[in-house]
């Protein structure tokens, strides 16, 4: 039986539940109906859409929000947020690390050929010190739970990680559609994410650049999956939304295509995948990029976030040697935990994975989104075959996990609640300090039984509280 | 303001423009094959060519009949001008320059897209098209009016304005070119049923078939509805109104800017034409020669914004 975060065992509300709860017990269903019914109208109006790559006839589909919001208590979130800070940090000092001196490999604890073969490993970035030394300007940390005190990282994300928009549109919705339910529980403020999001940024600006800096967000443009939360960041920042086309290497500046002409932009906070960003450096045929812009983030005349070669450390190899690299830079052993992983590239984990396919999950390396995963008990037998061939033909491409028994937190279905498998990820801003959004995007298999939360697998979404003290 | 963002602007509301054009097109067309004895399909030769689709329309469909042109014009995606992809271009572009919009006329320009998308994705019925005509203009009429209510006056909102002017006066002439030889004196046989046909259906796709009552004292005649399509400045869909609109939008960005650019010149030539030029000189003139150097004279002027404000590169 899952931890469920809401009921316990004996159908007791859990603490931070104990308000929301007294106060579901005296809803009407027809009303809750009507409400989630509103909510959709609301994401479809506003078109807060997102794209799955292989749909030809939906290219636009809505995620599933439901209304009854995930809660932590400012106890939990306090565990939490330390032990992400430091994991944060120490990602940082990695990355440093590993386009520096090395220490890490020199010292033993990870094989040299696991960074330096490793696609996401980019050679341009050796020896060049990112303004302010910071690395990952934005993480979202994918943080799991098995039990009242339990919770490990799953994934760190510290490349591009996506969904902040919902977040912050999930909160919008809940206020507008329960407005009671912030004078009775008192929530710890998500809103200001834009704002802090955009001072971080500029505050990394390149040491050269005088007066207010001219931040952008890159786009790879309105056919991308999270094109509206690139539109809706750019949009709440205030800053301009640009893409590839836009942007011209001029005079050893990165500068934009305006009515006016061409204008220098100081940070570009870029969704749009290392591989892409500038044709010169990295593939010749991407458009989505801009030529020549790695010249000048060398030159020290533009701030990309996140920097250029941080996908390594998403890396699900290197994720595996996280607990070591936290207690390498940190001194600390790390605070909050890894699942344990096999890595296949080694014989003895391969035999034992390939032993016991239908308890573990098994995850491409590099993949993301649920895309190219096996969830072992839930696969049929085919399934299951099908993979452990390309496992066995590719074995350093994978790694595996046990399937945790994730917690529940209900859903709101016709008939009542029923308890549904979630994952958490909170939102991470790194300049010179390290600031944690009290909440973070909580993902929710909609499916009974199921455990992936991904959207583009048919996953939807909660509002998540962290209530005051 | 980025020029891909002018850009965007300047299309979607072309393309939003288009859309309420296309649909009054088919309305006036309905109207001509509902009112007129003996009517028959040919009828929408004319209605296509006017949306300049005449040629298109022959490479999908072998024969002319009123229902296939119905349905190439209004929810045909292969129809770059379909009343259904101007809509999905103009949303698209609505959604690339997103930032650059209020909250309202984004959402009624999505909403518009959605309430569109379903009623053009069935095959129509002929009982269903007076209402989803005027669900098509009312919607435009949303998007308009939103916009209106709520966007800043700067140039994004002058971009936008160009856009929509443009493209109406292209619409205009192409109605009044399709048309012209019943406007002609040679050929028409003033007053006779078939030319009060034909008037009124011209009057009907600008939406015009009341005011012109209140301007001309109801009597139709070829010059006076030539001069009220051209010339007539209080006519918000005449080429003369909507160059009034190009020079006074493009002249605000000139003084936001400080910078007056080659535009700016072609829209005061184009402009000043209009205002000295008399209906009898054009018919003189030449009625089709005016309307297409006119229409040439409109695209080079879309061209030189375009270049002019860094639309593309």
């Amino acid at each position: 039986m899952a931890f469920d975060e809401m009921l316990t065992a004996e159908s007791h509300p859990r603490l931070p539940y104990k308000t929301y709860h007294e106060w579901y017990t005296n809803q009407d269903a027809a009303h809750l109906i009507r409400k989630t019914q509103d909510a959709e109208n609301i994401f479809r109006k506003t078109g807060i859409t997102f794209a799955v790559y292989g749909h030809a006839d939906s290219s636009e589909k809505l995620i599933p929000f439901d209304i009854i919001p995930r809660i932590i208590s400012a106890r939990e979130w306090r565990k939490l947020a330390q032990g992400i800070e430091q994991r944060v940090l120490a990602l940082n000092a990695f990355l440093d690390d590993i386009y520096h001196k090395q220490e890490i490999i020199k010292a033993g604890r990870i094989p040299r050929e696991l960074i330096e073969k490793n696609s996401a490993f980019l050679p341009q970035m050796i020896g060049f010190k990112p303004p302010g030394g910071v690395y990952t300007h934005i993480v979202g940390t994918d943080i799991v739970r098995t039990g009242e005190d339990q919770f490990y990282v799953l994934e760190d994300n510290a490349r591009t990680p996506s969904g902040v928009s919902y977040m912050l549109e999930n909160r919008e919705t809940m206020m507008q559609m329960f407005p009671e339910l912030f004078t009775l529980n008192k929530v710890q403020r998500v809103e200001d994410y834009p704002r802090l999001l955009r001072q971080s940024l500029a505050s990394l600006a390149p040491p050269g650049c005088k007066g207010k800096p001219r931040v952008a967000v890159l786009t790879p443009g309105i056919y991308n999956s999270a094109y509206y939360e690139h539109s809706f960041l750019a949009d709440q920042m205030g800053v301009e939304l640009v893409e590839g086309g836009d942007l011209r290497v001029i005079d050893g500046r990165v500068k934009m295509r305006t009515t006016r002409g061409y204008e220098a932009i100081d940070v570009l906070y870029r969704r749009v995948d290392d591989d892409f960003l500038d044709p010169l450096t990295f593939r010749p045929e991407s458009a989505l990029g801009v030529p020549g812009i790695m010249d000048v983030y060398r030159a020290g005349n533009i701030t990309i976030a996140n920097a250029p070669g941080t996908g390594i450390s998403d890396d699900k190899a290197i994720y595996s040697y996280m607990p070591e690299i936290v207690e390498f830079y940190t001194g600390r052993k790390a605070m909050l935990e890894n699942v344990p992983t096999w890595r296949c590239s080694e014989p003895a984990s391969l035999k034992y994975v390939l032993e016991h396919i239908e308890e573990l999950v098994i995850k491409e390396v590099h993949g993301s989104g649920g895309y190219g995963m096996l969830v072992g008990p839930t696969a049929t037998k085919k399934e299951r075959a099908e993979f452990a061939e390309k496992l066995a033909a590719k074995p350093n491409n994978y790694i595996a996990q046990p399937t945790l028994a994730l917690s529940t937190v209900p859903i709101f279905v016709n008939k009542g609640i029923a308890p549904r498998h979630v994952d958490l990820r909170p939102y991470v801003l790194v300049s010179d300090k390290v600031q944690i959004i009290p909440g973070g995007l909580t993902r929710v298999a909609l499916k009974q039984g199921s455990l992936v939360v991904n959207s583009s697998q048919g996953g939807g979404t909660k509002d998540t509280w962290v209530l005051e003290d | 303001m980025l020029g891909r963002t002018a850009n965007g602007l300047y299309w979607m509301f072309r393309y939003i423009e288009r859309a309420e054009n296309i649909a009054r097109l088919v309305d006036a067309g309905l109207r001509v094959s509902l009112t007129r004895a003996g009517s028959s399909d040919e009828d929408w030769h004319g209605v296509l060519e006017s949306a300049g689709v005449r040629e298109t329309y022959s490479e999908v469909h072998a024969e002319l009949t009123a229902a296939d042109a119905i349905d190439y014009l209004l929810r045909d995606q292969s129809n770059p001008s379909s009343v259904m992809s101007c809509i999905e271009f103009g949303r698209n572009n609505a959604r690339m320059v997103r930032t650059a919009l209020t909250r309202e006329t984004w959402e009624a320009t999505n909403e518009c897209w959605i309430d569109l998308k379903a009623r053009l994705s069935r095959k129509l019925k002929p009982a269903d098209l007076p209402e989803l005509i005027d669900v098509i203009k009312h919607r435009c009429g949303l998007i308009r009016g939103a916009f209106h209510g709520s966007m800043l006056r700067n140039d994004l909102y002058n971009f936008s304005r160009i856009g929509t002017f443009i493209e109406r006066a292209d619409n205009t002439s192409r109605i009044l070119d399709v048309k012209y030889y019943v406007l002609l004196p040679s050929v028409s046989q003033v007053g006779s049923a078939l030319d009060n046909f034909q008037w009124e259906s011209i009057l009907r796709s600008v939406s015009a078939q009341r005011s012109y009552g209140w301007v001309y004292d109801g009597e139709y005649q070829a010059a006076n509805i030539a001069d009220f399509l051209i010339l007539k400045v209080q006519m918000p869909r005449s080429l003369a109104y909507c160059y009034e609109k190009i020079v006074s939008n493009l002249g605000y960005i000139a003084e936001d800017y400080g910078e007056r650019l080659k535009a700016h010149e072609t829209a005061d030539a184009i402009r000043s034409t209009l205002k000295r030029g008399t209906i009898t000189d054009i018919m003189d003139q030449g009625l089709h020669e005016f309307l297409e150097d006119f229409v040439s004279r409109n695209n080079q002027l879309s061209a030189e914004i375009t270049e002019g404000y860094r639309f593309y590169q």
